[in-house]
């Protein structure tokens, strides 16, 4: 069974050229066929056209790598809950339909061409302090420290983010709480999280003001649009971190 | 050059010593550079995953400046991240007999004997460390009640020694590395380059001195030069276009450093997964794996009468093949990956095949749901079961999942000897991109282990070995040998935006992957080789020709990029099979048909064949050099390998 879809896709040439959409038809698409994949149709069409092709981002094609992420007829990662863009399937669009598709919009993430955006604020989010100081060759043996199966269940669940960005597209504020909140919680979980929890999070929330995003107004957006399901007791959890950090840690 | 003999070029610089003790030996005799010079050096590290992620931070730490390359928008992306099933470690936690000689020895069995010992046995030592290193650095591994850390048994092992976090575990190993890297990032000491692609080796006085990049948003071609250069950019099994690996994923940096010099190991060596999702329709961009601990729970079926169109739940037990369990009665689903695909194969050859296309075989849990419940299940397997039901539309809850082989792993690579150096000095390989330590065939949970071992714990000491002879000479990028590399590099660019011709870029590619898996795929043979050898050299003819690339050189262009890989596939593509026709004998992922036992299992030749084909570019219209590395086994005595 193939099926047709009509497509109004946001086109724009580079981060300081004006954007606008452009209606296309694309034809034969499988029921079984992903989101991305029916792009690769349309882009292949397009090519043989003398047209250029829409550029947009993908990688490992089974929803980890996180480099995927359209906003689908006003949906970050369209309307499949817990599914990336490179997962989404085109049996849930009706024959004929027309689909709306656009780049994650924020300020933090300029638009680098069409649906192309850059997410390089997240990288510096990490930077200032995503991570445990242990140096290559110092650790203990790994079961010296047993740490309880819930603790590590908990830790795995706000691990899992995948850095997509769709949290923040998905924000009215554009904020990137979620993310910076999963991994401040996966390692302050943790024991060997604990030496630098108070400076981790002073320094990665500052950073993440410092990037231009939003603040969080408890919309829940970012865990509705969220394709691993990181719940948002982790931007609680941030902040009892953050106010733990300005009562009784260090300071930067 | 020419007139070396192969054991000259070829020195493995194998340490001297007892197996055990060859590491340590070796770390004790490298020549070190003075905490005070490392500074003085930079270091290259082209590709983000989990070899060069580990790499970059570790040598960072121990104070060289280090220049990160990656062609996504975050190191975080690299392709590490989709491992699924986990990590192996001689810990022995579970006291089940596991030891570093056991891992070992299984890793150099379930390579088919086609490994370097030595290489294979400081992986097993290092795999200790890496699980300290990880944990130490948040990874959140999965643990029993008590808190300690949990294993399960994986593809083959009859030990439980593989460490996993759900069936994420390259995902949260690659974050491991990466937070490492970014803390180094924070620290000044590596300079991140994300968005570029390294389009050429630089070389100066026989050394690798830096590399050529394009700039992959501004479409500027940009040269950055370097002590040394380390390549960690994965493997070559898109090559296959369908494939497990991701769309960018692409051969194009170790293609350029053998043109430049370096020489690439057993090309035909490739991995094709026995547990993916079958191909299913036009348009498939990829192969999505479902990890191979499935195979712990699920059982491997065919109906036992050809073109049986009955749905599996209507089947009878007695009407269904367990063809794993009947062939290899000790190991049952469970057998390494090599034999799991080409079983799956032969029984879809034969007629037994179920879907749509009769390209798929069942793999059933209804067994382990009524024996352990369906929430024990869902524990173990819940994201693939979510996974498989979210791309197929079927419950494997109530329906056996349909799977079949995909192109997965590539073990060859850029030659490397014990120091991981290629053979132009100054250039190493690390993790998938070398040909590495897994012989003709990789064992599960192994890929990460080695990246791992590569970039933490390997480089870090071997490179200081070289380095201490090489003085820093400030060398930059403004050096004419970069202006020139960099004019080559343009033409090509240009060339390829010229052509104008009728086809795209992926038709090729698609075309490509046709003629690979046909015959240079999960089974292979003299006459099918041939015919892939000149269809290749047609269809790349074709491609100067005739391809059409839209665009501009001068911004983000993302068919400029794929053109330029699958350019390289068209070569890299005849090699494979030139290395696969010379290879007359049948071992791990390698089957040549002309050599199989009675019963169909492959057959090795070691009085002909127990060496590593290194094969030496020749330049543009030659024919490419073989020379071999012997392999020498004082530990453990090659035999057939037996999983009856």
């Amino acid at each position: 069974m193939a099926m047709k879809y009509h497509l109004r896709i946001w086109r724009q040439a580079g981060p300081d050229e004006p954007g606008r959409f452009e209606d296309y038809t694309v034809d034969n698409i499988e029921p079984d066929m992903s989101f991305l994949e029916m792009l690769d149709i349309l882009n292949e069409q397009l090519t043989k056209e003398g047209k250029e092709p829409v550029a947009f981002d993908s990688d490992c094609r089974e929803g980890i790598c996180g480099m995927c992420g359209l906003v689908i007829d006003g949906m970050a990662h369209g309307p499949r809950r817990l599914t990336t863009t490179c997962e989404l399937r085109m049996r849930h669009f009706p024959d004929g339909a027309t689909i709306t598709v656009e780049p994650f919009r924020a300020d933090a993430f300029p638009v680098l061409k069409d649906l192309v955006v850059d997410r390089s604020a997240f990288d510096r989010i990490i930077a200032a302090g995503g991570y445990i100081s242990v140096n290559t060759g110092s650790a203990p043996d790994a079961n010296a420290i047993p740490i309880p199966k819930p603790i590590a269940e908990e830790a795995m669940d706000a691990a899992a983010c995948i850095g997509c960005g769709a949290c923040v597209a998905a924000c009215p504020n554009a904020s990137a709480a979620l993310f910076t909140a999963a991994k401040i919680s996966h390692l302050a979980l943790l024991p060997q999280g604990h030496p630098e929890r108070e400076r981790r999070v002073q320094r990665m929330v500052a950073q993440m003001d410092l990037e231009g995003f939003g603040n969080c107004s408890n919309h829940g957006e970012c865990e509705a649009a969220c394709p691993k399901g990181i719940s948002i007791l982790n931007i609680a959890r941030m902040r009892r971190e953050f106010i733990r950090a300005n009562t009784r840690g260090s300071a930067v | 050059m020419s007139v070396m003999t192969d054991t000259v070029l070829l020195n493995a610089k194998i340490p001297p010593g007892p197996l055990e003790d060859k590491w340590d030996n070796h770390k004790a005799s490298v020549k070190l550079v003075s905490p005070a010079n490392k500074r003085k050096y930079t270091i290259i590290v082209v590709g983000t995953g989990l070899a060069g992620a580990s790499a970059a931070a570790s040598l960072a730490e121990l104070g060289y400046n280090v220049l990160n390359f990656c062609i996504q928008d975050s190191p975080r992306r690299a392709h590490s991240v989709a491992a699924q099933g986990g990590i192996n470690a001689a810990k022995n936690y579970q006291n089940d007999g596991d030891s570093v000689f056991r891992l070992f020895y299984d890793t150099i069995k379930g390579g088919d004997y086609r490994a370097r010992e030595a290489n294979v046995y400081r992986l097993a030592q290092l795999s200790v460390q890496i699980i300290d290193q990880a944990v130490a650095q948040g990874v959140p591994f999965a643990r029993e009640y008590g808190g300690y850390l949990a294993n399960r048994s994986f593809g083959g092992a009859q030990v439980s020694r593989t460490f996993y976090a759900r069936g994420q575990t390259g995902q949260q190993l690659l974050l491991g590395a990466y937070s490492a890297l970014m803390r180094q990032v924070d620290a000044g000491r590596v300079k991140l380059l994300p968005r570029r692609e390294m389009l050429d080796l630089v070389i100066i006085d026989g050394r690798a001195r830096g590399i050529i990049c394009r700039n992959l948003v501004t479409g500027e071609l940009e040269a950055y030069a370097a002590d040394a250069v380390c390549l960690a950019t994965g493997g070559y099994s898109t090559v296959f276009f369908l494939s497990t690996n991701a769309v960018n994923s692409n051969a194009t940096a170790i293609w350029r450093a053998y043109k430049k010099g370096a020489m690439f190991g057993n090309p035909c060596f490739t991995q094709i997964h026995p547990t993916c999702l079958p191909e299913s329709y036009q348009g498939q961009s990829k192969l999505t794996l479902m990890s191979e601990s499935l195979r712990n729970d699920g059982r491997v079926w065919v109906p036992k009468k050809k073109g049986d169109t009955r749905p599996p739940n209507e089947i009878p037990e007695d009407e269904r093949d367990y063809f794993l369990e009947r062939r290899y009665p000790a190991f049952g689903n469970l057998v390494p990956r090599d034999i799991a695909s080409r079983a799956a194969k032969a029984v879809c050859d034969a007629g037994f095949g179920v879907g749509s296309t009769g390209r798929a075989v069942y793999l059933d849990f209804a067994d382990a749901i009524k024996r352990l419940g369906v929430d024990v299940i869902r524990e173990r397997y819940g994201n693939l079961f979510a996974m498989y039901h979210e791309i197929t539309g079927e419950d494997p809850y109530k329906v056996p999942m349909r799977i079949y082989p995909a192109p997965h792993y590539t073990m060859g690579g850029l030659w490397v000897d014990y120091n991981l150096m290629t053979t132009i000095p100054g250039l190493y390989a690390l993790g998938e991109a070398n040909f590495s330590d897994h012989g003709a065939n990789r064992l599960g949970a192994s890929a990460l282990m080695q990246g791992l071992a590569d970039g933490y714990f390997i480089i870090p000491v071997t490179i200081g070995d070289f380095l201490a002879e090489h003085r820093p000479d400030g060398l930059k990028a403004d050096h004419p040998a970069f202006k020139e590399v960099i004019r080559n590099v343009e033409d090509n660019v240009k060339r390829l935006l010229s052509i104008n011709g009728k086809r795209t870029v992926r038709e090729y590619w698609w075309e490509l992957g046709r003629i690979m898996w046909d015959n240079v795929g999960m089974s292979r043979n003299a006459e099918g080789l041939k015919k892939a050898i000149s269809d290749i050299r047609a269809l790349r003819e074709e491609y100067w020709q005739n391809v059409r690339v839209p665009g501009s050189a001068e911004d983000l262009n993302k068919s400029l990029e794929l053109a330029g890989r699958v350019a390289d596939f068209l070569e890299l593509g005849e090699l494979m099979a030139r290395d696969a026709l010379d290879r007359e004998e049948s071992c791990g992922g390698h089957f040549r048909e002309e050599y199989q036992t009675p019963n169909g299992e492959a057959l090795r030749r070691d009085d002909l064949f127990c060496h590593v084909s290194v094969w030496e570019y020749k330049g543009e219209g030659n024919d490419p050099v073989r020379h071999k590395e012997p392999l020498v086994f004082e530990v453990v005595k090659p035999s057939q390998r037996s999983y009856k």
